[in-house]
This record gives C-alpha cells, structure tokens and sequence, in this order.
C-alpha cells in the first residue's frame, strides 16, 4: 500500500514534467532548443501567484468548473493501479465511476465555457461534446473486452492479481488492437494533434483551449494540471496494458520508461503530421472504435 | 478604341487627351469594354480646380450642349482605367451627384462605386449593396450617403448581413484578434460548423493617405508611400517612383532598374516564405513553419544589406536608388541564394508531400476565376495575370514567365502558387546579378515641378499582385489627385467567397493562404 502511495504521489508530481517532454520532443525535431524540461512547474508557479478575472456576465458555474476538473482527475488516478501496483481505492464497478468522473468533469467544463457567452467557447464545446461522446464508445467497447477477459468491474483487478490483463499473456494480440485504440483516444481525449492543436492561438479552430480561453490565474493553473493529469492517466491506462508482469523494484523505472516512450510518441506524431480537417476527425475517433470492436469480436470466438 | 485613350503603364499623358465623356455614355462604353473581358485597373473620382476644367472643357471635342448644361450639375470628375489584353485603357467624366450604379450590370465595379461613394459623397443609384468601405466622412463635406455619424464606432448605423434560422449561428472575430495580426472584423453566419456567408468590415487602419498625399510637401513622399503597407514598401515605392518619373521625365539609369527589381524579388520571396511557413503552422505541421520561419530571416537580411533595413525601406527613389551595390554584396547575394535554394526545394518538398498537408490544402476554399482576383490568389484560380508579363517595367521585358502547375483555386494551389513563385524569383535575381551592377545613387530632395495638368498610371506586381498608383497633376505642377490601389481590393472578396460552405475551422487556413493588407486597404 505504500509502494502503491508513493508511486502514486510520484506520478501525480512528475505529470507537468511529462507533457513538456512532449513540447521538447517537438522543439528538437524542429532544430530548435525549446523550452526548458521545468517548463511547466514554472507556469504553474506562475499561475498560482496570479489572481484570477472573472468577467461580468459569468456565474459560479464559470468558478467551480477548475476545482471540480481538478479534483476530478485526482480521485481518478486513485483508481488506476499505476505500473501493475494495487490502487489505493477500489471497489467492483469503479471503472463505470471514474469514466463518469471524467463525464462529470467535461459537463461542468461545457457549461463553464458556454457560462461565458462567447461564440468560440460555445463552437469548442461543441466540438468536445462531440468528438468526447465518439470516443466513449470506444471505451465502452474496450470495457466489455476487458470484463470478458478478466470477469471484474474494477481497474484494480484489470491490472493486479493472477488474472490480470497484459499483452503478453495468450491473448496479447488482440490487446495490441486496444493499445492503438487507446492511443486514439488519448489523443482525441487530451486535444493533441491531429485532433486539437494545443500550440494554436486561432480561436476559430481550438477545441479544448478555446474553452478556457476565458479563465486565468489559480484557476487556469487548475485546469492545466488537470489536463496533465488527465493525459497522464490515459498513458498510464495504455503503459500498463503494455508492462510485463515483473517485481516491484523493476517495475518503477519500467513504468516511467514506457510512459516516457508515450510521451515521445505523442511529440513526434505532432511533428510529422498536420491536424486533421475538423470534419474528418469524428472518423478518425470512430477507428478506434472499429479497432476495439474488432478485437471484441476476436475474443468472443476464444 | 476612340472613346478611350490607349496609355501606357508608367508613361505620361496630358488630362487633355483623355476623352471626356457625358456620364451616360461614360457609363454605357466601360460597361461594353467590362462586358468584352477588361478588368477595372483604377475607378475613382477627384475634384478639378476651376481652372483646369474650363481647359479640359474646351479642349474636348464635341461637347453638346446637353453635355454643358448637364455639366452644372456636377463638380466631380470621376476617371477609369481599365485593362484588356495587355493594353490600358482610360476614359473620364464628370458624374451628376446621384448616377445609376455600374455595378448594377456588373459586379467589377462593386468596391470601387462604394469607394466613391464614400469618399465623395456621390450616390450610385441602385447599387447591389451599398455599404460603407472605410468608414470615414467624405472630402466634400456634403450628406453622407451612408447616414454615418463618425463619432462612433465602426460600422456605425450599417447593420451587418444576417441570415435568420432555428440552428444558424453567428461568429463575430475581432478588430481585436488572438494573434499578431492588423485589425479586421469578420463575421460568420454558420449552421454548425459550416460557413453560410462571412462578411469582412475594414476600416480600423484608415488613416487618409490619399488626401495626406496632396498636401504635404514633396520631400515627405517617399516616407509616407512606403508606410502604407509594410510589407509592400518596395512595391509602393516603386509604383510612386515610376509615377514621378514619369511626370518628371527621369530615366532612371540600367543599374537602378536592376537593383529595383531585386528589391522587388527579394521583397516577395522574403513574404512568400513566411506565407509558407504560416500556413504549415496553422495546419500544426511543425517543421516546415521552423524552416521557412527561418528561411524568411535569412530573405529579409539580404534587403539588409541592398537597403540598409530589413524591409526594404529608403532603397527606391524617384530617378533610381539610394545606394549601388557593392561586389561583395552581390557575391553575398549570390552566394545566399546558392545556398537556399535548396533549403526552400526540400522543405517545400516536405511540405507538400506530406499527406496530412495535402489532406488539408486540397479543395479547400476554391474560388472560381469568375471572381476577378489579382496576384497570386487569382493565378492560382487560372487567371492568367501577371503585370511583370502584361505591363513590364524596370527589367521585367527580358524575363520569362512564371509557369504554375496547380489552377484549381484552393488553399493547396495558392501555397504551390507562392512556392514556384519564390524559385521563380531566385532564378530572376540570379539572372540580373549575374555581372557587376553600377548606378549612380539618387536622392529625392522634392524640390521639383511636376508637368502640369497631366496623370500616369503605374502598375507593378507587388508579392500579393497587381499595385497600382495613379496621380493626377493640376496646373501649377501639384499633386492634384494621388489614388493607390493594393491587390487587396480586389483580393478581399476572394476570401469572403472562398469561406462559403467551407468549415469555419479553416477560416485561418484560408485567410493565410490569401494574406491580404489591411493598412494597404484601409490607406
């Protein structure tokens, strides 16, 4: 239990550092230096010190919306059994909450955005209403994969245990098929390229920036830490898909290797590929879910 | 051709010899020569002193005597240029305070019947959609014909188009905008993400060049021509400098027109570029925006070193330029040259083989050739306009023509449009530097007379396409009249085409791959 809060505590801290991996990575494949490797921990102190603008004609909702994305993300990672090591919460059917957690977190997100009044912020959200609604489904399918692989309801027991799931157990093969169509989730989920761009200034074609256009301060560090955490709990999900079973002394630095990998993965497709047409992205999505089906069907055959 | 004077880009003519029409007919021939295929140059109106007018009235030919007591009607003259098969031609009249539109017949005239309007106050009776272009009071200080009160804010009482409709919604963008970019509001009516109509509102740069032009002395010219747009600088400067040597009657030396026109070159490959690189990063294709980033630098450096400024400022002068051209820096030039050109070959071969780029280009924001655009935007439509073809000045007769291999009107073909446009130019500077270059440097004291009672039209191809001044003088050798035209005129209407039933989230995409002014059109 204590492996388990200490790497969770590890995770949680070290998340900022891995999106700026991905920042890096695409400096360097450009020929320039970048930003620092620390980048983010100084924006987030940045932030912090900041106070926060709240414009005339927002409520509460336009308040709330950073604690709860915040908070959100926190409990989730609870969930989630990082490198192979039991959860610090767990109970039969946790899997349904946490995706909800992530539903709750995104309704008070669209509302947020819409509270403000803006034509943008209302075309992002919805856009992230739609392209997030695709993406449930594959993760939906990807549930009843695993709770045909495995009998639980628990990401706990997905990933812990004798009967835990892992490509390199029999049925790897069609487990690589749910690694790709993870990938894709992530992707789309966290707004990265070819789906969102999160470089981009242009108000017209942001998803996910364009709806927190209007926070600042406090509050905006909230929603970026949360927006780490959340990438970092999509990585994590595809990281222990993607790890052997090994000892606990192993499996630390193994984990980080394999999320690093991630991360890296994720700066050089942003560097070789140009974002997708904004009509051709709800395609895009649904392979993921073609994928996951497709391995779904597989298993029901074993 | 007898109802229109034939002239000549840059070469001048005394008002006189213009045929000065009543406005009927005036309108009825340019409406036949518009319907044979010429496309408007210049189409504006100024206001004759008295003297002059009576000179021009006698020395026309056949004045009726409807014409004369017609004529007290007006005190605006209004003139137009217009262009067909590599010729130019010019006409004049004096317009009654309300005229039936031209753009009734045809669309051409649109924007410059407003500008009329706007800016002297002249009613084009029935015009499609009459609305203000700049938002400014006119010069005569007669009624507005718009109702404006211009103590307030831009657009004043102009109601904006607006489609009606259960899912329609509208997007308004700027004057104030997320990037570093001029002021320019754009309103979308969008059924989803779908773009129904986008109307584009200038105005917010205007700052009265024009008017600005005829009264300050001489010597400031050259300083606010090339503020009118700058990034155009040497194009502006080199429209004026033709224009004052024309009415000077200075022939600037061979040199001077080598040095021009490498500056010219080197003015569009340095906007090309960066055009390029702005469109890979407004697809988030990160290597090709770092590269040609740079690549753009290393083109405004070598303005550095003809102009002593990276834009190209102070280098063109009426009668020649500034400075020579010493033998280092040609080699400099050369050597530069030698060493990019491959750079640009293979980061537009990145570019443009990227498949996701090409996903994004291809197809999008076609405009037809029907819709009259100049430059790269209308080349890249299949017309086939180019005024260093049509209109050569400076060393332009000994170059050949720039051949394109994509037509088809969309992002993709503008981006090609530019990149064969900026190997093109690389060839263009190579060829003129190739032996050493001597000129005499001029400097522009202002301390001149210009030939009285005269006007000459200059065309360049600016790196967005067809720039035109035109200046009118009066009897004491003044600036009577100082009209400029950015390729922007025309070109701003091409985007709000282009945007139709296009995603609104590829509204940046193709406001890059058009890159318009908007100080060179606000003035």
């Amino acid at each position: 239990m204590l492996t388990s809060l200490f790497i969770y505590l590890l995770a949680v801290a070290l998340a900022p550092l891995f999106s700026a991996v991905i920042t890096k990575t695409k400096a360097f494949l450009v020929g320039k230096q970048g930003p620092p490797l620390l980048i983010n921990y100084y924006t987030l102190a940045k932030l912090l010190k900041k106070g926060s603008v709240y414009s005339e004609s927002t409520t509460f909702v336009f308040q709330t919306m950073p604690v709860i994305s915040l908070a959100v993300s926190v409990i989730a990672i609870l969930f989630l059994p990082i490198a192979r090591m039991p959860a610090l919460l767990s109970f039969s059917g946790d899997v349904i909450l946490v995706l909800y957690l992530f539903g709750i977190a995104r309704f008070f997100l669209i509302i947020a955005a819409l509270d403000t009044a803006s034509p943008f912020e209302g075309m992002g959200a919805a856009r992230e209403a739609y392209f997030s609604f695709l993406c449930e489904a594959t993760l939906f399918t990807v549930l009843m994969l695993f709770y045909k692989l495995n009998g639980t309801l628990s990401l706990n027991d997905y990933f812990t245990g004798p009967n835990a799931i892992s490509i390199w157990r029999p049925e790897g093969a069609i487990l690589l098929l749910i690694a790709i169509a993870l990938f894709v989730v992530l992707l789309a989920e966290n707004s990265r390229v070819p789906v969102d761009d999160p470089a981009t200034h242009l108000e017209l074609t942001m998803i996910h920036e364009v709806m927190i256009l209007d926070h600042s301060g406090p509050d905006l560090a909230f929603i970026e830490m949360s927006a780490w955490l959340k990438l970092l709990f999509y990585a994590t999900l595809i990281a222990d898909l993607l790890l052997p079973e090994l000892s606990t002394i192993t499996a630390i630095p193994a984990f980080f290797a394999v999320i690093t990998a991630i991360y890296l993965t994720i700066g050089i497709i942003e560097s070789i590929t140009a974002r997708f047409r904004m009509r051709l992205v709800p395609k895009f999505i649904l392979t993921s879910f073609a994928l996951a089906f497709f391995a779904v069907i597989l298993v029901l055959e074993m | 051709m007898a109802d229109f004077l034939t002239i000549q880009n840059g070469r001048p003519f005394k008002r006189i010899q213009v045929p000065y029409l009543h406005f009927s007919e005036f309108r009825t021939n340019l409406l036949k020569l518009a319907f044979k295929g010429a496309e408007v140059v210049q189409f504006f109106a100024y206001q004759e002193d008295p003297s002059i007018k009576e000179v021009l009235m006698l020395g026309f030919n056949a004045p009726s005597r409807d014409f004369f007591s017609y004529e007290e009607e007006g005190t605006v003259q209004l003139m137009a240029v217009l262009r067909k098969d590599h010729q130019l031609f010019a006409v004049q009249t004096t317009a009654p305070e309300t005229f039936d539109a031209l753009s009734r017949q045809d669309m051409r005239f649109q924007l410059f019947e407003r500008e009329i309007a706007e800016q002297f106050g002249l009613i084009p009776k029935d015009h499609p959609w009459l609305k203000p272009v700049r938002y400014h009071a006119n010069c005569r200080g007669v009624k507005d014909v718009f109702g404006n009160d211009y103590t307030q804010d831009i657009p004043g009482n102009y109601p904006y188009f607006q489609v009606e409709g259960e899912e329609i919604h509208e997007v308004g963008v700027g004057p104030v905008h997320a990037g570093i970019i001029e002021p320019g509001h754009f309103r979308f009516q969008c059924i989803g993400e779908r773009v129904l109509h986008l109307e584009i509102q200038l105005g917010y740069q205007h700052r009265g060049v024009e008017p600005l032009l005829t009264s300050v002395p001489f010597k400031r010219l050259p300083i606010l021509i090339e503020g009118i747009a700058g990034d155009t600088a040497v194009g502006n400067a080199l429209c004026f400098s033709q224009a004052m040597e024309a009415l000077l009657n200075l022939t600037p030396d061979d040199g001077a027109k080598t040095l021009r026109t490498v500056a010219l070159e080197l003015e569009r490959i340095a906007n090309h570029v960066g055009d390029l690189g702005a469109l890979s990063g407004d697809v988030a294709f990160n290597s090709s925006a770092a590269y040609f980033g740079r690549i753009r630098g290393e083109f405004l450096n070598l303005l550095l070193v003809m102009a002593g400024n990276r834009f190209g400022k102070n280098l063109v002068r009426p009668g020649g330029v500034t400075m020579g051209l010493i033998e280092d820096s040609r080699n400099l030039i050369l050597s530069k040259i030698k060493e990019l050109r491959p750079e640009i070959k293979e980061v537009g071969d990145l570019l443009f083989s990227a498949h996701t780029v090409q996903a994004r280009f291809d197809g999008c924001g076609v405009v037809s050739r029907e819709i009259p655009l100049v430059g790269v935007a209308g080349r890249a439509s299949g017309i086939d306009y180019d005024v260093r073809q049509a209109f050569p000045t400076e060393k332009y007769s000994e170059i050949p023509a720039c051949l394109h291999t994509r037509t088809h009107g969309g992002v993709f073909s503008r981006a090609m449009v530019r990149f064969e446009e900026i190997l093109h130019s690389l060839d263009i500077i190579e060829r003129l530097l190739q032996r050493p270059v001597t000129t005499q440097p001029v400097v522009w004291t202002g301390e001149v007379s210009l030939a009285s009672s005269s006007c000459v039209t200059t065309l360049n191809e600016a790196w967005r396409g067809e720039l035109s001044h035109c200046v009118l003088t009066d009897s004491r050798g003044g600036i009577l009249r100082y009209k400029i035209k950015d390729p922007s005129f025309h070109n701003w209407t091409g985007l709000a085409m282009a945007l139709r039933n296009e995603e609104i989230s590829d509204f940046p995409l193709n406001n890059k791959s058009f890159n318009l002014s908007y100080c060179g059109f606000d003035l």
